[in-house]
């Protein structure tokens, strides 16, 4: 039973494996209440450098900063931080045109039952105006997506968003 | 309050082999004084964020110095990002701050609370491991270099005189120069690092 619940959450060690496997040296984040665990994760790992901003926005100028250096960051955000970043997204990421996964925590979405929380109705609209294309990513079994993901901004050198629909926990479903 | 391109005269002998980026519209007389171009890079991008660009900049490249010659406009846009640079400690950043107490580029406006700002203080308490203020030039030449050789982050407020633009942007003369992505090119292959 406890290996089924298991199954059925996304455990954030797939996350740092995706980030490893791809090569990933930076994490740019702001934590978020669903996402502790995950940051403690990302602190035991030595190849791993955690760049904590004061606001979403900066992680994008950050990240351009260190993709000119040679480094492969990714951006760590919620859902509200990402609608704020709007205009350091374009500037930043879209126009300068390097490859940038950004791991969007979905707050306020849900599989089932109405959505109540604004910001998930503006999450994948917002997306959809800036032309990123984005994968959402609820379970262990979604792993393959993290790779597709970091694969496709190789590819198109720009942003792609990986969507955590259910952040580590189950409650979501 | 000092001239800009004599802010930029000042620091240029003591430039070495540092990356430098200028923003701003005083940022734009750094061209006119550098002699290592292939080290310049431009930032710009999206106002406030050239600060967080040069802050990833000298974190991915911790053997480089990094200088950044910011605007207080620009800063004002993104204050935390002094947290943030303060929390990282980047020894190899140097964060310079061109303040002319208005957005020059539209008419001269004043900033909020213009001349009642001590920028420099703001770093400090931000957890910088130094910071300065300079209104004149002598004391900001005599001082530039051992600043440089300093441990960063380090933060240099120094105060300049205006330079107001009025003219409709259409009627503005354009610009010449590389852009961002040629400088990239060339700053990267300057320091051997592969495109990606």
């Amino acid at each position: 039973m406890a290996t089924q619940q298991q199954a059925q959450i996304l455990r954030p060690e797939t996350l740092v494996d995706a980030f490893r496997q791809n090569g990933v040296t930076h994490v740019i984040t702001i934590p978020d209440s669903e996402t502790n665990y995950l940051y403690e994760l990302m602190l035991e790992q030595p190849w791993l450098d955690i760049v904590p901003v004061s606001r979403e926005g900066e992680a994008f100028g950050i990240a351009m900063g260190l993709n000119l250096a040679g480094k492969t960051p990714v951006v760590l955000i919620q859902n509200t931080g990402m609608l704020e970043s709007g205009d350091s997204i374009r500037g930043m990421a879209l126009d300068a045109g390097f490859p940038l996964v950004m791991v969007v925590g979905y707050r306020g979405w849900t599989r089932r039952g109405k959505i109540t929380d604004s910001v998930a109705r503006y999450t994948e609209p917002f997306l959809n105006a800036f032309g990123i294309n984005y994968y959402l990513v609820e379970y262990d079994a979604d792993g393959d997506r993290l790779n597709t993901a970091f694969e496709e901004a190789r590819e198109t050198r720009q942003p792609v968003a990986v969507l955590i629909g259910d952040e580590y926990h189950g409650w979501n479903r | 309050m000092i001239e800009a391109i004599d802010v930029f005269r000042a620091f240029e002998p003591y430039r070495r082999k540092a990356i430098v980026a200028a923003t701003g519209t005083s940022g734009r007389h750094w061209s006119e004084v550098s002699s290592y171009p292939a080290r310049d890079v431009s930032l710009g991008g999206a106002m406030g964020q050239a600060t967080s660009a040069a802050l990833g900049l000298a974190l991915g490249l911790p053997e480089e110095k990094v200088v950044l010659f910011d605007s207080e406009g620009s800063l004002l846009m993104n204050l935390g990002v002094l947290a943030t640079i303060a929390g990282k400690g980047p020894e190899n950043f140097y964060h310079f701050l061109l303040d002319n107490e208005c957005y020059a580029t539209t008419g001269g406006q004043p900033v909020p609370n213009a001349a009642g700002i001590d920028y420099a203080a703001l770093a400090k308490g931000a957890g910088y491991a130094s910071a300065y203020r300079f209104d004149d030039l002598e004391d900001f030449t005599i001082s530039v270099g051992e600043i440089l050789n300093e441990p960063g982050p380090v933060f240099v407020s120094v105060k300049i005189v205006p330079e107001i633009e009025n003219l409709p942007m259409g009627m503005r003369p354009a610009r010449q120069g590389r852009s961002r992505a040629e400088m990239f090119r060339d700053l990267r292959a300057e320091l051997g690092i592969a495109a990606d």
